[in-house]
């Protein structure tokens, strides 16, 4: 079926794809690294501390960086392979 | 030169470089007045979003928070940052792309509703005007340690200056004043972090110093302070929470809410083109990360110095004596915020965690009660004295501080008023108003919420930190969930939306009202505000995120069971989906 989809509909759909893979991610080093799988990480010593607090006060707002410059780039491509940019 | 004639020469010369550039940047169109005429370079954007976005309460409250809280305050580093991403990829870009001026301006539209609209200018007044106060009271108490006025006459002085770029620049003026004010707080807040990091690591770059060596003990600075704090009875800094539900759920809570806060995200109307708001979000949290990657090493390294002062020699050893206490501790004793009081009469300042697992260690050492009661407000503040720095670094922690609270006011008080001036009075009860009658309408709009601002700073009522929370669930609870369905859904109809945002917004306020009180009045709640009362273990703090999830739910099933919405929203919902086409932000189509 997936032939048949405009450009139109194929460019909003890779958008959500794009969306949804970052915003596992998101999710991953936020509640998950830092949070709810820190006990997990807590055999993985840091400068003092463990990972997990690493993730909860530095690596999760570096992450959120990458990811939403990542995502900008990833749309430009797209919106230039689509034809659907200004 | 005095301390005072320093902080003046300081806190002025910042005041007259934010008025040059309003007089500089006087806006001349609503176009201007609303969105900068929609011409920002994005990385400028990005900068003076991280201005608009860190309150005082970035600037002055967080670092403290953490430096108590320890581990389980890094919900809010996650959370006041997580929400950009959310933002740069959920709303921001479609926003642009529709090209309008005001939130309640798309919840309209795209609901093809007045009454949405209505129901999205009560959210975002109440969310704004519930932010402002805390900016107000901020500034207030900066400007009372520093410049050594009242209080009263403080917030009066912002007010005025406020009023100056604000309503006579519009968003233009506010846009490139929160550039300079960003470069003032940044500076601020980074100098003093490098000389303690220095001082205590040896490494000038603060977030690299809190995971490095401490010179003195040669342990890693976090093991070390985690003994530290053993020794008198508080948590180890880095402790894990048990409560890992609530944990999610409040970072979740300010996650949603930073990306539906209205002053935020009006920011994203101000960029060329889509492809900008993608780009400028990302900026922003580079700008936003300089100071939040400072923030837990400040935080870190204070509590250390702090307790290291007061023991000089270890726990066991004699504590400081009261009179050859720092001056820091004496300049800031007299405002209140620092307070000693002797309980065994040694003469010597005992600061420790007094529980009652703590009281036969503290009894065999002869301790009597926790003596010194420090707020955690200061801590920031204070850092340059700590530290011994110059007396300049205290004139521009003063400068910072007014700046941060400045530029945050300055951009809730323009979503304010262009959601009255805009959405109320053009759109709904005069819409044959013209360009200057709206022009003139915004800015006494303006005016007139400045003045109500400043009354509530005069007379903060008495949940004022509370009233934030409230600003943050209403945001995530009632405008996040309604902007995004309305992009991601041509499905989701105008009773759906309106139904789940009064959903969640009365779900939200009545858990906050029934542990705070109803309208915070003291003692007319209905549960006790502690941790066996709340549901499942949620705090009402964290309570947004759940509104959010009732706001989808409802809307979803009210949506389903109505008619779908007209043919030319659904060709609206598709056509802000694609970049191509995008003008710049105007009103000329309803």
């Amino acid at each position: 079926m997936s032939d048949e989809k405009s450009p139109a509909a194929q460019y909003w759909s890779a958008n959500l794809r794009l969306i949804l893979g970052c915003l596992i991610v998101w999710a991953f080093v936020s509640y998950g690294c830092a949070i709810l799988f820190r006990p997990l990480l807590a055999g993985i010593q840091f400068g003092g501390t463990d990972l997990g607090f690493w993730f909860a006060q530095q690596g999760s707002i570096l992450s959120f960086i990458g990811l939403i410059f990542f995502y900008a780039w990833k749309m430009n491509k797209l919106d230039k392979k689509f034809d659907l940019g200004e | 030169m005095s301390q005072f004639a320093i902080n003046l020469i300081f806190v002025g010369g910042s005041f007259a470089l934010y008025i040059g550039i309003a007089i500089w940047a006087r806006a001349s169109s609503t176009k201007e007045f609303y969105v900068a005429g929609g011409g920002i370079n994005p990385v400028t954007n990005g900068m003076a979003t991280a201005a608009d976005w860190m309150s005082a309460a970035s600037f002055i409250s967080m670092a403290g928070l953490i430096s108590a809280g320890g581990y389980a305050n890094s919900t809010f580093l996650m959370g006041w940052t997580g929400g950009y991403v959310l933002l740069a990829m959920l709303l921001a870009p479609y926003l642009r792309k529709f090209g309008k001026f005001t939130v309640p301006d798309f919840i309209g539209d795209r609901f093809y509703s007045s009454k949405a609209r209505l129901v999205a200018v009560v959210c975002l007044i109440v969310a704004s005007v519930t932010y402002v106060i805390g900016q107000m009271t901020g500034a207030g108490v900066a400007f009372s340690r520093f410049l050594e006025v009242s209080s009263t006459a403080g917030i009066w002085i912002a007010a005025v200056i406020v009023f100056f770029y604000a309503v006579f620049g519009g968003m233009k003026g506010i846009t490139y004043t929160q550039v300079a004010q960003y470069v003032v707080l940044i500076i601020a807040y980074t100098i003093p972090a490098i000389f303690i990091s220095l001082q205590l690591t040896g490494n000038p770059i603060p977030m690299f110093g809190l995971f490095s060596e401490h010179t003195d003990s040669g342990m890693p600075l976090l093991a070390k302070l985690d003994e530290v704090v053993r020794e008198l009875g508080f948590r180890d800094y880095t402790a894990d929470v048990s409560n890992k539900l609530n944990m999610v759920l409040f970072t979740l809570s300010l996650m949603i809410g930073t990306a539906g806060l209205p002053h935020v995200i009006i920011r994203f109307f101000t960029v060329p083109k889509v492809a900008d708001a993608r780009w400028s979000a990302g900026w922003a949290l580079v700008f936003i990360a300089l100071l939040y990657l400072t923030a837990p090493a400040v935080a870190s390294m204070a509590r250390l110095n702090l307790l290291t002062t007061v023991f000089p020699d270890g726990a066991e050893a004699p504590a400081l004596a009261y009179d050859e206490r720092p001056q820091w501790i004496r300049s800031w004793e007299e405002t209140g915020l620092v307070n000693f009081d002797d309980k065994n009469n040694d003469g010597r300042i005992q600061f420790y965690n007094a529980v009652p697992s703590f009281e036969d260690t503290a009894e065999s050492r002869g301790w009597a009660g926790n003596e010194l009661t420090v707020n955690n407000d200061i801590l920031v503040l204070a850092n340059p004295e700590i530290a011994n720095l110059p007396g300049w670094v205290i004139g521009l922690i003063a400068a910072g501080g007014i700046a941060a609270a400045l530029s945050t006011a300055a951009g809730l008080l323009l979503a304010i008023s262009s959601a009255i001036s805009h959405d109320l009075i053009k759109k709904t009860l005069k819409p044959d108003i013209s360009e200057k009658g709206e022009m003139l309408a915004a800015r006494i709009s303006m005016g007139g919420a400045i003045l109500l601002a400043t009354y509530l700073g005069l007379n903060p009522p008495g949940f004022a930190a509370q009233t934030v929370a409230l600003a943050f669930g209403i945001a995530a609870a009632s405008i996040f969930p309604a902007i995004m369905m309305g992009i991601f859904s041509t499905r989701m109809n105008d009773k759906g939306a309106i139904a789940g945002m009064l959903a969640g917004l009365l779900s939200t306020l009545l858990y906050i009202f029934t542990y705070l009180g109803w309208f915070f009045i003291p003692d007319t709640n209905m549960l006790a505000n502690t941790a066996d009362n709340w549901l499942f273990g949620i705090s009402p703090l964290s309570f947004g995120a759940v509104g959010a999830m009732i706001n989808f739910g409802v809307a979803f099933l009210v949506s389903n069971a109505t008619d779908a919405p007209p043919k030319e929203i659904q060709e609206l919902v598709e056509s802000v989906r694609y970049p191509k086409g995008a003008g710049a932000a105007s009103h000329l189509s309803h």
